[in-house]
């Protein structure tokens, strides 16, 4: 591990990936409704095209981008529209749905091309392109992808990073998009660089992936200014600025963009969907999601249509263990705990994770004893211990301005090596929302 | 379908790491020296290290902030590290007030576990310096046999005791107060075959139990590193130039040095929490132990120096935090205008 490139500080959860990191990933059945939230993206929710009664095809746009900071819906199965409706989100907020009931008679095939080959569009109608196919940032983030290939004009970027470090612990839907689809990669990266009107690439993956590694380079187009970067396993070595401090030993400054610097990174399998959905016609509809954790029966890697319900996805995965105790949307570190059977896979669900009782035991909260490893663990070097202090006092404008708040991206480090339990990154999250309330003063 | 789903913030896995064990290790590290302390002192030993864990316990018990706060473990720490710094012959009765004051007056007024400022151990014993100079300063004489209690155990309380063997120094205090000052060899410190408190006489043993604390994390390893690097060379440098007569590797292994530096100074409570901030806090306490042992009217230094650098910790935390990833490290408020 050591001579690895990497970042600072970090800790090392228990990776368990190997439940899932060797089963291809499968097909999964159209459920017989899917829930199509109108926010799956960061930004403006999107705006609906269909009223209650409508027939749609499989790929046909139901609700379009509304400004340029948002992303397009596409139905995922062919079926009718039931309603438009608040509907529970994974975020845990009643959001406006659209239900399509599945036609069960509809062969699901691929139609005409909704989306042009990219070789006929021109490079600077790529982003316009990738924004009409609703694709945003699958890593988790959801951020529309259009955005951050149009960055601004003086910041320009010279590197497009594409990050395949799958930090997370027991993920391993980008691990199966690298071996499965590593020409998908490629291509996507292509497109990318092309939007970008830039050359060169370099491909992060944490060591623990080498088939993935050898793919990448085996397969790796002799055209292409791509580098493929071996890196220490760590978490959270797949946050961006952490890639970019590995590959490019710089430091995005506090409060800025990578683009500041001249860097963009994109989540390998929003790249692969990149040159998907060019290749095949049809916008963001699937992908694929890690199904895993000892509180389910099947583990696996599946490609499922957005909006099939979670409650669909465990039946199909053959039920719960009788010790299942959390079922959570992404990894364990930064993913969202479920409690509603009936939310939907969205774009951003990179992995559904169902934690038996052992693998997510909780002990007592203790008084802090100043031991110092929240200060060793955080990959921003922010001082958690004080953070804290301030979060839990409701001290909200010494938190940001004295304590930084603002630079953290809640990665749940501190939480995670803190001795004495305390939930840290779950008071910063409250705090943060805490201070979007409050009045402007 | 029926399940047991809760719903939690993230993440949603933990480092197996816990208070209770770093606690609860801390103790089982102890387990060598204290026998160790058994072997060379005999019952004696054992009768303080128990009478001082009581005091810590049951004043732990009975005005700490929760009932079960005697199961974290760190009352038992204060209790072991307390009873080791006394010498053998000291009366019971004494050793478990030193428990009780260094509790209830080091830790239990302050807020209970993490709220401390001092050791809560170094302030029972200094505590115990104060009130009692006579008795926590008798080393007795080896007694002819391992089993026959040393000193006078078995004071009756607010009684002086009675000292009736005949006692001997230590190997810091030979060097200093003796009418004919001997350095004792660097091997036997080590070892541990010289007189002394209980913890101080095996180098060797709590050097092995702080190792151990340091593979596990559970002890910052600047700290004691640091104050051995400060005490070499502030030591060597006034030796080099005769202005003191104690070598730096005797300095390094006698008295309370290896107690202090693995246990008393690494307590993360009272400790800074940047490793910047530790090797300023071991510089400090080195530097305080050799100008102590040479100047102060004590032969030994340790822990005023603990004591005096854990009041500094909220300064070197306050002057060593950590530069802010994507700044030049000045409050971004600064760096902005």
């Amino acid at each position: 591990m050591k001579g690895l490139l990497s970042f600072k500080h970090g800790v090392h959860p228990p990776e368990n990936k190997d439940i899932t990191s060797g089963i291809a990933s499968k097909r999964f059945p159209f459920p017989r409704e899917v829930i199509l939230p109108l926010s799956q993206h960061i930004g403006t929710p999107a705006k609906a095209l269909v009223k209650p009664g409508d027939r749609v095809e499989r790929g046909d746009v139901i609700a379009q981008a509304a400004g340029f900071i948002s992303s397009a819906v596409h139905a995922t199965a062919a079926g009718t529209v039931k309603s438009i409706e608040l509907w529970p989100h994974p975020n845990g907020n009643m959001v406006q749905s659209i239900r399509i009931d599945v036609d069960p008679t509809s062969s699901q095939m691929r139609r005409n091309r909704i989306v042009p080959r990219w070789q006929d569009v021109k490079d600077e109608d790529l982003s316009k392109e990738i924004a009409k196919a609703g694709i945003v940032g699958l890593g988790g983030a959801a951020f529309p992808s259009h955005v951050k290939l149009n960055p601004p004009k003086d910041q320009p970027v010279e590197l497009l990073l594409v990050n395949g470090c799958e930090c997370e612990p027991y993920l391993t839907s980008d691990h199966r998009v690298m071996l499965e689809q590593p020409e998908k990669v490629y291509t996507g990266i292509r497109i990318a660089l092309k939007a970008l009107g830039i050359t060169r690439a370099v491909i992060g993956i944490e060591a623990n992936k080498p088939d993935a590694i050898e793919m990448m380079r085996k397969i790796k187009p002799d055209d292409m200014d791509v580098t493929i970067e071996p890196l220490q396993v760590k978490y959270p070595q797949g946050a961006e600025k952490m890639l970019i401090k590995a590959v490019m030993d710089r430091e995005v400054p506090s409060g800025a963009l990578p683009s500041a610097i001249g860097a963009m990174v994109q989540n390998v399998a929003t790249t692969a969907n990149i040159a998907a959905v060019f290749d095949s016609g049809h916008p963001l509809i699937e992908r694929i999601i890690t199904v895993t954790g000892r509180g389910i029966r099947k583990p696996g890697n599946w490609k499922i249509p957005f909006g099939t319900k979670l409650r669909d996805v465990i039946e199909h995965c053959g039920g719960l263990t009788e010790d299942a105790a959390e079922i959570v949307f992404g990894g364990p570190m930064m993913g969202l705990g479920q409690a509603n059977l009936d939310v939907p896979v969205l774009k951003a669900t990179g992995g559904i994770l169902i934690l038996s009782k052992d693998e997510c035991k909780r002990q007592d909260i203790m008084p802090c004893i100043r031991c110092g490893k929240c200060l060793e663990a955080c990959p921003v070097f922010l001082n958690p211990q004080l953070m804290g202090a301030l979060a839990k006092a409701e001290r909200y404008e010494e938190l940001v301005d004295d304590a930084n708040l603002n630079d953290c991206m809640l990665c749940g480090s501190c939480s995670f090596v803190c001795p004495s339990n305390i939930p840290l990154s779950q008071w910063f999250a409250m705090s943060k929302t805490q201070i979007r309330r409050l009045p402007e003063s | 379908m029926k399940t047991n789903i809760k719903i939690t913030a993230s993440p949603h896995v933990r480092s197996a790491d816990s208070t209770i064990r770093i606690m609860w290790s801390v103790v089982i590290s102890l387990v060598p020296v204290i026998a160790a302390s058994i072997y060379f002192f005999g019952p004696s030993a054992l009768l303080v290290i128990v009478a001082s864990v009581a005091g810590c316990l049951v004043t732990e018990r009975l005005f700490g902030s929760t009932p079960g706060s005697l199961a974290d473990g760190s009352a038992m720490i204060t209790g072991l590290l307390l009873g080791l710094t006394l010498p053998p012959g000291f009366p019971l009765w004494m050793a478990f007030l030193g428990g009780f004051f260094g509790m209830a007056f080091g830790k239990i007024i302050f807020g209970g576990l993490g709220q401390n400022i001092f050791n809560p151990a170094l302030v029972g014993r200094a505590f115990l310096q104060a009130a009692f100079p006579v008795a926590i300063t008798t080393w007795p004489a080896k007694s002819t046999h391992w089993w026959s209690l040393q000193g006078d155990n078995f004071a009756l309380p607010f009684m002086s005791p009675v000292v009736d063997t005949v006692s001997a120094a230590t190997p810091l205090g030979n060097l200093k107060f003796g009418d004919d000052p001997v350095i004792t060899p660097v091997l036997d410190l080590f070892l541990g075959t010289t007189g002394g408190s209980l913890g101080e006489t095996s180098a060797l043993l709590i050097l092995l139990g702080g190792l151990y604390l340091a593979y596990r994390g559970h002890l910052n390893w600047h700290i004691p590193l640091s104050i051995f690097v400060s005490t070499f060379v502030v030591s060597g440098l006034f030796f080099a130039l005769n202005i003191s007569d104690f070598p730096p590797l005797f300095m390094l292994f006698s008295g309370g040095m290896m107690l202090g530096a693995f246990y008393m100074a690494t307590d993360m409570v009272t400790s800074p929490m940047t490793n910047k901030g530790c090797w300023l806090f071991g510089f400090g306490i080195g530097f305080l132990v050799v100008v102590i042992r040479i100047w102060g009217g004590l032969p030994e230094g340790v822990m005023y120096a603990i004591l005096l650098m854990n009041a500094l910790v909220p300064f070197i935390n306050r002057a060593t935090q950590p530069r802010l990833f994507g700044t030049s490290g000045k409050k971004k408020k600064e760096a902005e205008s």
